[in-house]
């Protein structure tokens, strides 16, 4: 189940998106980049479903990730048994 | 499996066996009563320790809350590279049970016992025992414990014996580990969770101290022993602390599976009508006490309910009181033991318990019913640490079981009940 950078998307393995919350300071960068993938709360701070980051939308996901201030927006490889 | 002395306790107590009203038993009557333990084949490079194998067949689930099977754990702590260590979690930081204490100051060789054979089991050489700072009798029980069996047959086992700060979530599996590393006793992102990387970096087996008695029963009597009561999904015993309009309130040994009419009627009865029962404790969840009869001390039984046992605590609700008051008084408590450190549980339970206050005090606002339900919803699953989830399910319980109360204090405003001294305890400690 480990993520490994650079990998790509295999067949059988979903990407998905999280936020480590101790990290997170509310800057919404990560919402207006993807709005797809993530909501925003009333007090600003992201909420991201458990679905799999489509293909297509694989680019802005890692931007996101690159984009935020405190680095608390994970991308993680899943495996599929 | 070695066969004990005497002719195991296939009924309860199995934990108390043995408990006197005053002090601890000690480590000649604890044998006496239980049996040696028998010596745990350590766990070599290559193979695991077939006590990890008679504990999954007995079916063990942790007892601080969360239910997680102990093999499980044991297992990946044997997967992970390093010398592993042992964590006893007897800290017990929710204000309203005793269960952990309660054993750490009349048993403690069990809780002992068990560290020392789950050790075995992972190859561990150190255990460290975490303690409430608040809690000196039961920490001095545990002390005199280690002193007794100094020299004893506890192998290379080195115990150490932390004091753990009062807040809450300091007691949270990675909080522990964060304070026992020199850290904040705060939650931290799992993974890596404590098994795979804990305290000194190393693989370390945390489980709550009711736990590791199990354990040192299985090690005596094998894993159909543990399986001679409770239900097939839940074998054993549980530790409950009841509390409320009770003749005895206090700390109990029940089957799981058993019912909560039996409970009540082993703690003498009831002296008061009772409008709700809050089991599962702050994490867990209110039940109408229509339902009384129909309870049962086990996951299935009380998940229909909306409930779950967790670490065990029953709490009656008298009539006289108002269940809502209790839960807002909670819901604040809840809200200032957050760590302050994730958005959705400092702000989500701020304002949840807030919106709970005002409706209380019979704010003309509309619709506090579906605007809490939202918020409940809004803060599960989105902490470090699963403080928001129990938060969420402790007041969404609330909003189902006293539907009829929330609507009547939006109207009227507080309630008779509402003006009682809260009965549920918390504490003053803010975390730090
Ligand atoms: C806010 C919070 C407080 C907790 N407090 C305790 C506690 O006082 N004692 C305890 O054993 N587990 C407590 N836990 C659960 C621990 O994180 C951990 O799951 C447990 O100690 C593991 O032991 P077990 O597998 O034997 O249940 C708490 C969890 C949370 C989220
Ligand atoms: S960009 Fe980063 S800090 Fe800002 S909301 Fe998203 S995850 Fe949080
Ligand atoms: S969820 Fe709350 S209690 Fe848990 S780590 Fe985050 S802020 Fe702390």
């Amino acid at each position: 189940m480990s993520a490994r950078a650079g990998t790509g998307l295999r067949r059988g393995g979903s990407h998905h998106l999280r936020v480590n919350p101790i990290d997170c300071v509310a800057h919404g960068m990560c919402h207006e980049l993807l709005p797809e993938q993530i909501a925003l709360d009333e007090w600003g701070y992201p909420v991201i479903g458990d679905d799999p980051v489509p293909p297509g939308l694989l680019a802005l996901a890692r931007q996101a990730v690159q984009t935020c201030p405190t680095r608390a927006l994970l991308l993680e490889r899943r495996r599929t048994e | 499996m070695t066969v004990a002395t005497m002719a195991p306790p296939s009924t309860l107590p199995r934990l108390l066996a043995g408990v006197g009203p005053e002090g601890a038993v000690g480590l000649h009557e604890h044998s006496e009563i239980h049996g040696e333990l028998p010596a745990v084949a350590r766990r070599s490079r290559k193979t695991a320790s077939p006590l990890i194998d008679e504990i999954e067949l007995a079916g063990l689930r942790g007892r601080g809350g969360g239910g997680f099977p102990t093999a499980a754990k044991l297992r990946a702590v044997v997967g992970a590279r390093g010398r592993p260590i042992v964590v006893v979690n007897a800290v017990e930081g929710e204000p309203a049970s005793v269960k952990d204490q309660t054993l750490a100051e009349a048993a403690p060789h069990l809780i002992l016992d068990g560290a020392v054979a789950a050790a075995g089991a992972v190859g561990a050489h150190e255990v460290i025992v975490c303690m409430c700072e608040r809690s000196p009798a039961a920490q001095l029980a545990v002390a005199q414990a280690i002193e007794e069996r100094s020299g004893a047959s506890d192998g290379a086992v080195r115990w150490q014996v932390a004091e753990v700060p009062p807040h809450y979530v300091a007691s949270q599996e990675s909080a522990l580990v964060s304070f026992l590393n020199g850290g904040p006793a705060k939650p931290t992102l799992m993974p890596p969770r404590p098994s795979q990387r804990g305290v000194g970096g190393r693989p370390t087996l945390l489980s709550n101290a009711e736990t590791f008695a199990h354990v040192a029963l299985i090690a005596r009597h094998g894993p159909e022993w543990f399986r001679a009561i409770g239900t097939a999904a839940q074998p054993g015993s549980a530790l409950i602390t009841l509390i409320g309009p009770i003749a005895y309130p206090g700390v109990y040994e029940a089957e799981h599976g058993s019912s909560l009419t039996s409970l009540i009627d082993a703690a003498g009865g009831l002296t008061e009508d009772v409008r709700a029962v809050l089991v599962g404790g702050y994490a867990g969840g209110w039940v109408d006490a229509r339902h009384i009869r129909a309870l049962a001390l086990c996951e299935e039984g009380l998940a229909p309910y909306g409930s779950r046992l967790g670490a065990g605590v029953v709490a009656l609700l008298p009539a006289s009181a108002c269940g809502l008051a209790e839960t807002a008084r909670v819901a604040r408590w809840l809200a200032m033991q957050s760590a302050g450190q994730c958005g959705p549980c400092v702000h989500g339970l701020d304002t949840l318990a807030g919106t709970l206050e005002q409706t209380l005090a019979g704010s003309d606002a509309s619709n506090h019913s579906a605007r809490l339900s939202y918020l409940t919803s809004i803060v599960a699953r989105r902490g470090a640490c699963s403080h928001p989830d129990g938060t969420a399910q402790f007041v969404a319980s609330a909003l189902n079981v006293f539907a009829g109360e929330l609507a009547d204090h939006a109207r009227h405003g507080h309630c008779d009940g509402c003006r009682r001294p809260g009965m549920l305890p918390i504490t003053t400690e803010l975390p730090r």
